[in-house]
């Protein structure tokens, strides 16, 4: 009996037709993967093919009643026909030059990095019921002060401390607004993006001036892990302390009661209140701690990644960021899994810079486009947490 | 449930609890006229940004008394006895300032008004979609898509006569920003996606599509240099003819008057017709506008377009005004829209309060340019992020008006003596 009960939950677990569906998006990936350089087939039927066999998949899910699986999976294995018919038409030789796997997975990795870690401190604040659009700021002024703080203390983790401390002020600016004062989310949040803006650069050219913040930044180290070859043997602390907030993010939201509070916060906040859960507190934190997992994210772009700062560098990747936690449907794993697509289209679009200009611009819009559909529903709705950007009143 | 017969009882049993309701804090603004509140507001912005200057070493007297020059206000300080010439004519009248922009402040004045243009329409933009309940941060997405039509409407179709070329120009260019407007609105009416959402992406699909549609071997670069990554100069004839200034110099052009007639129109809209009672009805209450017999949704989408439309005007018409030409750059870096969010909420929707925030926010851009500020006093790249700070601190204080409405009712609770708690 026990063994069909394992069966059986496991059966509940992963039903065949999430199995097809899944099944279907990984297709439809190959689809556009088949035409590239280690299999380089150059026959346009293959991707096709393959591409037509990921939409029957996601069809026959549709027709399970499975809306936005099925949708998915149509949906990759369209993009991925187009895309695969694209790559078999191309130049061969500058297909060589932009598809380099290791390199295109290391950006990927690089441009994800800075993109989870403001995404879930935004889903986070999210979760707790308070919109926070204010994350572009909260990043930038983490790239800021993590710069200065670096400079001036001559440590990297000095600077990470200096940024994350920056982080939570300019959040506790949105909390007091948002929460106590019961302003609108979105213009607290609107104005925190302006002040960022303006107050990193009054700073930046009032202490650095014309010549830009020093060559020689403390910067935040690669660990070397040889034996994991040459993508993984290399990357930066930041990026690996990123896997593991993923894994702690996950736990804490659904695996403790921090997270349960979190969340019953933004689903009822008067339901979490009468059981004598914090409202004001809990949102507080989530929207402190939102504030400072993103200027880790600007941190690592400054003194991780590039070692400088320069005014208005994270150039609209709070924003990225934004559309991470709605595409991933304010989840860890699935605002990673989008911080990752919305990472890997970032570094396919440099690459393909040099052999195609025009169309490498096309894809920095990717996230955007991306996330539109997923809210317009055609893929099944994204929905928000119930109270999100409602201000809460005590009784 | 005694204290239900007393007269205080509503009060006591209101959900908001002690914090004041929305009829208190309305009732505050009806009490202070309605200007008191954003007047603080601007009040304090200022201050704020004064001590961050004072703290940086600089004397905020003198830095606001430049940029107050540089935004060429000062003009309106010199009475004296000018004439003015009659735009068309060879007529001149007798005026009260000198309007030659020969001299500096009246060249800064037509600088400021030339932003003030913009401003207006963006502003009108974000306020509108408020009146109906949206929040509409898609007025820089709209602006530039009206940008982009204009300069492509502008530099092709060459063979329209001059007047039939720069209305095309500007309807197609208010066209494009509506479209761009509604369809924020109708994924709302549709499937209940947040407006704030879908207009922040609808903003970055337009800044990337606008990056790839002027940018290198994009289908709107320029035939002559293939390098530079900017649009066709739009044709001569399309240009708006200017008003008040030399050309040459950038002057103040004919769209100003489009924009003071837009806000003629906010007000008209919104006041005096049916489609405004409704956008109106449904941005106070839905639920009772749609038991009213009006169509929610389609008032969504039809005061998205709205907005939408006022954002691509001012589009279209900084294009055919001054820019005559729109490069990557332009796209990148402009955030006229986004100002237009601060306009809005500093002006309270309205069309008046709109056109005096649009032109704070007009000198205030134009007074920290590195064209007008004098850099003996203050360095312009300062300014210009002083400008943002500013900016950030009037939407700050817009949303914190129970701060102010707290610190009304402390100041009045010292007089009171304490009522006893039920």
């Amino acid at each position: 009996m026990s063994t069909m009960d394992f069966a059986s939950r496991l059966w509940s677990r992963w039903p065949l037709e999430t199995v097809i569906a899944r099944g279907g998006v990984g297709l439809g990936l190959f689809a556009f993967v088949v035409a590239l350089p280690p299999f380089r087939a150059d026959m346009p039927w293959v991707p096709v093919l393959v591409g037509l066999i990921a939409i029957a998949a996601g069809v026959w899910v549709m027709s399970r009643g499975l809306r936005r699986p099925g949708w998915t999976a149509i949906g990759f294995g369209i993009v991925g026909i187009v895309l695969g018919l694209l790559a078999t038409r191309a130049n061969q030789g500058n297909l060589n030059q932009v598809v380099v796997w290791s390199a295109l997975l290391s950006a990927t990795l690089v441009w994800a990095t800075p993109l989870t870690f403001a995404a879930i401190g935004g889903m986070f604040s999210e979760r707790s019921g308070v919109v926070n659009i204010g994350l572009e700021g909260m990043m930038l002024c983490g790239a800021f002060f993590a710069a200065l703080g670096a400079d001036k203390f001559g440590h990297w983790w000095m600077g990470v401390l200096t940024a994350a401390v920056a982080g939570a002020g300019f959040a506790a600016v949105h909390a007091f607004m948002a929460i106590q004062l019961r302003a609108d989310q979105i213009v607290s949040g609107t104005a925190i993006n302006f002040l960022a803006l303006g107050v990193t650069g009054y700073f930046f050219i009032d202490i650095y001036g014309e010549n830009g913040t020093p060559g020689n930044l403390p910067r935040i180290p690669e660990v070397n892990v040889g034996f994991l070859g040459s993508v993984f043997g290399h990357l930066n602390l930041m990026i690996w302390v990123s896997f593991a907030l993923l894994i702690l993010a996950h736990v804490t939201l659904f695996r403790t009661p921090i997270g349960l509070r979190i969340r019953s916060v933004g689903e009822h906040p008067r339901a979490a209140d009468t059981v004598g859960i914090s409202v004001y507190g809990t949102r507080y934190a989530a929207v402190i701690l939102s504030g400072m997992l993103a200027a880790l994210g600007g941190a690592y772009l400054s003194i991780g990644y590039l070692g400088s700062f320069s005014e208005n560098m994270t150039a609209g990747r709070g924003f990225i960021a934004l559309a991470a936690v709605i595409f991933g449907n304010w989840r860890p794993f699935g605002a990673f899994a989008a911080a990752l697509l919305f990472g890997g289209s970032t570094a396919l679009s440099f690459r393909l810079q040099q052999p195609w200009p025009a169309p490498s611009v096309l894809f920095q819009a990717l996230p955007y486009v991306l996330t539109l559909i997923a809210v317009a529903g055609v893929i099944g709705r994204s929905v928000p947490p119930a109270s999100a950007g409602r201000p809460y009143v005590k009784q | 449930m005694s204290e239900a017969a007393t007269p205080h009882a509503p009060l006591e049993s209101d959900p908001e609890g002690y914090a004041p309701s929305v009829a208190k804090r309305l009732a505050f603004y009806q009490r202070a006229g309605g200007i008191i509140t954003p007047f603080l507001t601007a009040v304090f912005a200022f201050l704020m940004g004064g001590i961050v200057v004072g703290a940086t070493g600089h004397n905020p007297l003198r830095v606001y008394k430049a940029i107050f020059e540089g935004a060429g206000l000062n003009w309106f300080l010199h009475f004296g006895s000018y004439h003015v010439d009659i735009p068309f004519t060879n007529h001149h009248i007798w005026f009260w300032w000198d309007t030659s922009t020969n001299h500096t402040a009246a060249y800064n004045l037509t600088q400021t008004l030339l932003t003030t243009t913009p401003l207006i329409l963006t502003g009108l933009a974000v306020a509108f979609a408020f009146r109906c309940g949206l929040f509409n941060i898609g007025g820089q997405g709209q602006y530039m898509m009206g940008a982009i039509v204009g300069v492509y409407v502008g530099s092709r179709f060459v063979a329209l006569a001059h007047v039939t070329h720069i209305l095309f120009a500007i309807v197609a260019a208010a066209l494009a920003g509506a479209l761009w407007g509604a369809i924020a609105g109708f994924l709302k009416a549709t499937v209940g996606a947040h407006e704030v959402i879908t207009t922040i992406m609808l903003n970055w699909v337009a800044y990337w599509g606008g990056s790839y549609l002027l940018g290198r071997d994009g289908p709107l670069q320029n035939h002559v240099d293939k390098s530079i990554p900017i649009s066709d100069d739009i044709a001569q004839k399309a240009h708006l003819p200017a008003i008040w200034g030399n050309p040459a110099l950038q002057a103040l052009h004919a769209g100003i008057f489009f924009a003071l007639a837009a806000l003629f129109v906010f007000y008209l809209v919104l006041n005096r017709t049916t489609l405004g009672y409704e956008v109106r009805a449904v941005g106070f209450n839905p639920e009772a506008a749609r038991y009213g017999g009006i169509s929610v949704g389609r008032n969504f989408v039809v005061a998205m377009a709205i907005s939408g439309l006022f954002a691509g005007l001012a589009g279209g018409i900084d294009i055919l005004g001054w820019q005559f030409r729109l490069g990557v750059l332009d796209v990148q870096v402009s955030n006229i829209g986004f100002i237009g969010i601060a306009v809005a909420l500093l002006g309270r929707n309205t069309a008046v309060g709109v056109g005096f925030a649009a032109l704070l926010f007009g000198g205030l851009l134009t007074g920290t340019s590195t064209r007008s500020l004098d850099p003996q006093i203050f360095p312009p790249q300062l300014a210009g992020n002083l400008a943002l700070m500013i900016q950030a601190l009037v939407l700050l204080f817009v949303g914190a008006d129970l701060l102010i409405v707290y610190i009304w009712q402390a100041r009045r609770k010292l007089h009171l003596p304490r009522k006893v708690p039920a």
